[in-house]
């Protein structure tokens, strides 16, 4: 299993100056910001880019003020629904219709709550071994195809489909573990 | 229903896992990259807002013209910094 730092280790680590530490707080929770603006939200593209920088900028500037340095998530979850909604209100729609927004914002209730368990499935494979993150990434979030993953990893293509349930029995397991 | 019901109520099965994992594809690599780069950008910005407080000439030419001030000046115009030293500006 790979050592992952926690939310915890990761923010102070980020008040400290650690340029290497803010990388991987971006790269941990990039899939879930972008996800909340264009899949919750489903904001455009432009607009979804603009939420994306303006959290991570804030986040950055607003580090110091997290109460619990373990509340990160919830933190970045709930500013990027702020800013995803703010966007939404004013974010330069031509005429922009209140019942339209509201309407997003309740539609939006049920796929924050599966993001969350996403980021949660996404968390606990960044602790998987090497092999079964790149092989379960390449094939579920990028889609690559059984060859694709074959020839970036060095393996037969006839062996992905049981590493493929091999990893996912490892990430299975790494999950109900924590319940 | 919060996350942590949803998860408790959840049975992990390969299939459900698969779904979960499928919702979270890769943000825009860019994108991405800005971000992580964004302490650099943040002092970038604080310098640029510094001078331009000391210097009316330069800040009247980052008002006229932000993206070709910076370059002028030997600053990357990355889109986050553009953005931030535009309200800064506007708001001064």
């Amino acid at each position: 299993m790979a050592a992952v730092a926690s939310d915890a280790e990761l923010v102070a680590r980020c008040r400290g100056g650690d340029h290497d530490a803010w990388c991987e707080l971006v790269e941990r929770f990039s899939r879930y910001v972008y996800a909340i603006a264009t899949q919750a939200f489903r904001l455009s593209a432009h607009e979804a880019e603009d939420v994306f920088q303006d959290v991570f900028m804030r986040a950055y500037e607003h580090l110091d003020r997290l109460r619990s340095d373990e509340a990160l998530r919830p933190w970045i979850g709930q500013l990027t629904r702020r800013l995803c909604i703010d966007r939404l209100r004013t974010g330069g729609r031509e005429s922009p219709a209140e019942a339209d927004t509201l309407e997003a914002i309740g539609g939006a209730e049920e796929t924050l709550a599966q993001l969350d368990d996403a980021l949660t499935v996404q968390v606990a494979l960044s602790e998987l071994d090497e092999n079964c993150r790149q092989i379960l990434d390449r094939f579920f979030t990028r889609d690559e195809s059984y060859k694709t993953i074959g020839d970036a990893l060095g393996l037969p293509p006839g062996t992905i489909a049981s590493r493929i349930s091999r990893c996912l029995g490892k990430l299975r397991g790494l999950l109900e573990g924590r319940e | 229903m919060t996350s942590s019901r949803v998860l408790h109520s959840m049975s992990y099965d390969e299939q459900r896992i698969a779904e979960l994992l499928r919702l979270l594809p890769p943000a825009p690599v860019g994108l991405v990259r800005a971000a992580q780069e964004l302490p650099a950008a943040r002092a970038a910005i604080d310098e640029i807002v510094a001078r331009a407080e000391a210097d009316a000439d330069l800040r009247a030419r980052l008002v006229a013209d932000l993206e070709r001030a910076l370059q002028a000046e030997g600053y990357d115009p990355a889109p986050a910094v553009v953005r931030a030293l535009r309200e800064l500006l506007d708001a001064q």
